[in-house]
């Protein structure tokens, strides 16, 4: 599944999924597929300050380097040391092992902002799946 | 105004697509960048096995007639007078001032016709600065856009054109040296195909006509598939080219650069006459106030027109940069002084705003364990 149910998404193509007050976050499957091979990704340690739509982290693939935003503010709790040590989990497991950081959310209201799956789906213009 | 650039596609545009490659542009051409499983595994596949690349957006130009040899000599850096026929020779065209117009292959294909593969984005330079050069009489004929040009390069890539391609003159293409050349027919096409390629590896380059292209594609994909070979875009073919620290026209070379500095002054025939030559052997005996090296980059990728920091100053700049899929490090080639130049010389990258540790070391980044037939 390229776009999880579960999940909540920005415009720029993170997702994250709401625990109580945690929110892990990574990047989608459409992204890691426009990215091509990850090879390397930055990201802020923990007890930094992230604000929603504001830049998180760097993910480079062999081509490029891209911004990652954060989907939602608050204060890391977590980095993913797994994919500072093995970048391709982003391109193999976007929304499992390849998650990026956990944040403390500060405000649940800021979920409102983000894409619902469907909308999110429109904004990548992938059509729904049937039945759905 | 509005100048909308339509882009050329080679005679393989449809292929491309029927194969899933991302289309970018590139010099004036839609390209393929990589196909679906991406530039690592396709950077492996050619190391490991072998590719196929369509790269019919380079320019070919002949030289023809008693005189053409000669004439080229003088306009390329390389011993372009000493090639028998069927060899090729790397050189560069530079200009009076002794930096580089652009970097080219030379293949003596018949006695007195020169065959030579130019840049795309440098084609239309070349072609108005080897016409202002060469003697009348001489005749230069651009045939860019009536020849395409598919390389396979790889382990296997000797075994899998042999299998659907042989010499006109008899024999079988895996005696051809490197940097021979011979006329051939390729899933029945006659073409040019010659042992040379930008990657590292052993491979081939193959000169067929444009409106033939499409079989030769086809049949080594067909006949490749299952020994590994892969079709590759443009993402791997900068990465294999710069593990094996093979210089790129407009990142480690332009008119700003010296092949000297660019440590390619062993394509620099000094002994004899040529465009340039006065000014190159000048800079030569000066000695570069600056040079190319290899930087493994610890903790970021470095990119093209990234500073290079020693002690908190900028004292160079990155050329090109990505991470080697087979060497497994983040690598780059850069412009440093010749005093930082040293193998272990400790240095930095400025990547966003941070300067990531980084340490001169030799190149190749990578070069391939077996050698291929001697001269």
């Amino acid at each position: 599944m390229s776009v999880p149910d579960d999940l909540r998404y920005s415009k720029e193509h993170e997702w994250v999924r709401v625990d109580g007050d945690i929110a892990t976050v990574g990047i989608t499957h459409f992204a890691q597929e426009q990215l091509g091979d990850v090879v390397f990704v930055e990201l802020p340690g923990q007890g930094s300050a992230v604000k929603q739509f504001a830049s998180l982290g760097v993910v480079e693939s062999v081509k490029a380097a891209s911004d990652v935003y954060a989907p939602i503010s608050g204060e890391i709790t977590e980095r993913n040391m797994k994919v500072i040590e093995k970048p391709e989990l982003v391109n193999q497991e976007p929304y499992g092992n390849g998650w990026l950081v956990k944040v403390r959310v500060a405000d649940k209201g800021e979920v409102g902002k983000l894409l619902s799956p469907a909308d999110y789906r429109a904004h990548i213009g992938e059509t729904a799946p049937s039945g759905a | 105004m509005t100048a909308v650039e339509t882009l050329r596609r080679t005679p393989l545009y449809a292929e491309h697509v029927a194969l899933g490659a991302r289309m970018v542009p590139f010099a004036g051409w839609e390209m393929p960048l990589q196909y679906p499983t991406g530039i690592v595994a396709e950077h492996r596949a050619v190391r490991g096995q072998a590719g196929v690349f369509d790269l019919s957006h380079m320019g070919e130009v002949y030289v023809r007639g008693a005189r053409a040899l000669d004439a080229v000599d003088r306009l390329v850096s390389s011993d372009v007078a000493g090639l028998r026929v069927g060899q090729a020779r790397y050189g560069l065209l530079c200009n009076e001032r002794g930096t580089i117009v652009d970097d080219v292959i030379v293949y003596r294909v018949e006695p007195e016709t020169v065959l030579i593969c130019v840049n795309a984005s440098n084609r239309e330079k070349d072609v108005a600065h080897m016409r202002a050069h060469l003697d009348r009489g001489v005749g230069l004929d651009d045939v860019s856009l009536e020849t395409a040009l598919i390389a396979v390069q790889g382990p296997r890539a000797a075994a899998i054109l042999a299998s659907l391609a042989a010499p006109v003159a008899g024999g079988s293409l895996e005696s051809v040296a490197p940097f021979g050349v011979v006329g051939a027919n390729v899933a029945g096409e006659r073409a040019w195909v010659a042992r040379t390629g930008y990657t590292g590896e052993d491979g081939f380059e193959i000169f067929v006509a444009w409106d033939r292209a499409s079989r030769p594609w086809t049949r080594l994909l067909a006949v490749g598939r299952d020994r590994g070979l892969a079709p590759i875009g443009l993402g791997a073919r900068d990465t294999l080219r710069l593990e094996a620290r093979l210089s790129l026209y407009g990142n480690e070379i332009d008119e700003t650069t010296g092949p000297i500095e660019a440590g390619l002054g062993w394509t620099c025939k000094l002994d004899k006459e040529f465009i340039g030559r006065d000014a190159i052997a000048a800079a030569k005996e000066r000695g570069p106030s600056r040079r190319v090296v290899g930087l493994v980059v610890d903790g970021g990728v470095a990119r093209h027109g990234l500073a290079v920091v020693k002690d908190g100053r900028e004292v160079g700049v990155v050329t090109s940069g990505t991470f080697g899929p087979t060497v497994g490090k983040n690598v780059a080639l850069a412009y440093v002084p010749v005093a930082l130049s040293k193998i272990g010389t400790e240095v930095a990258v400025r990547i966003r705003e941070r300067e990531v540790p980084a340490r001169v070391v030799k190149t190749p980044f990578y070069s391939r364990k077996e050698k291929v037939g001697a001269e």
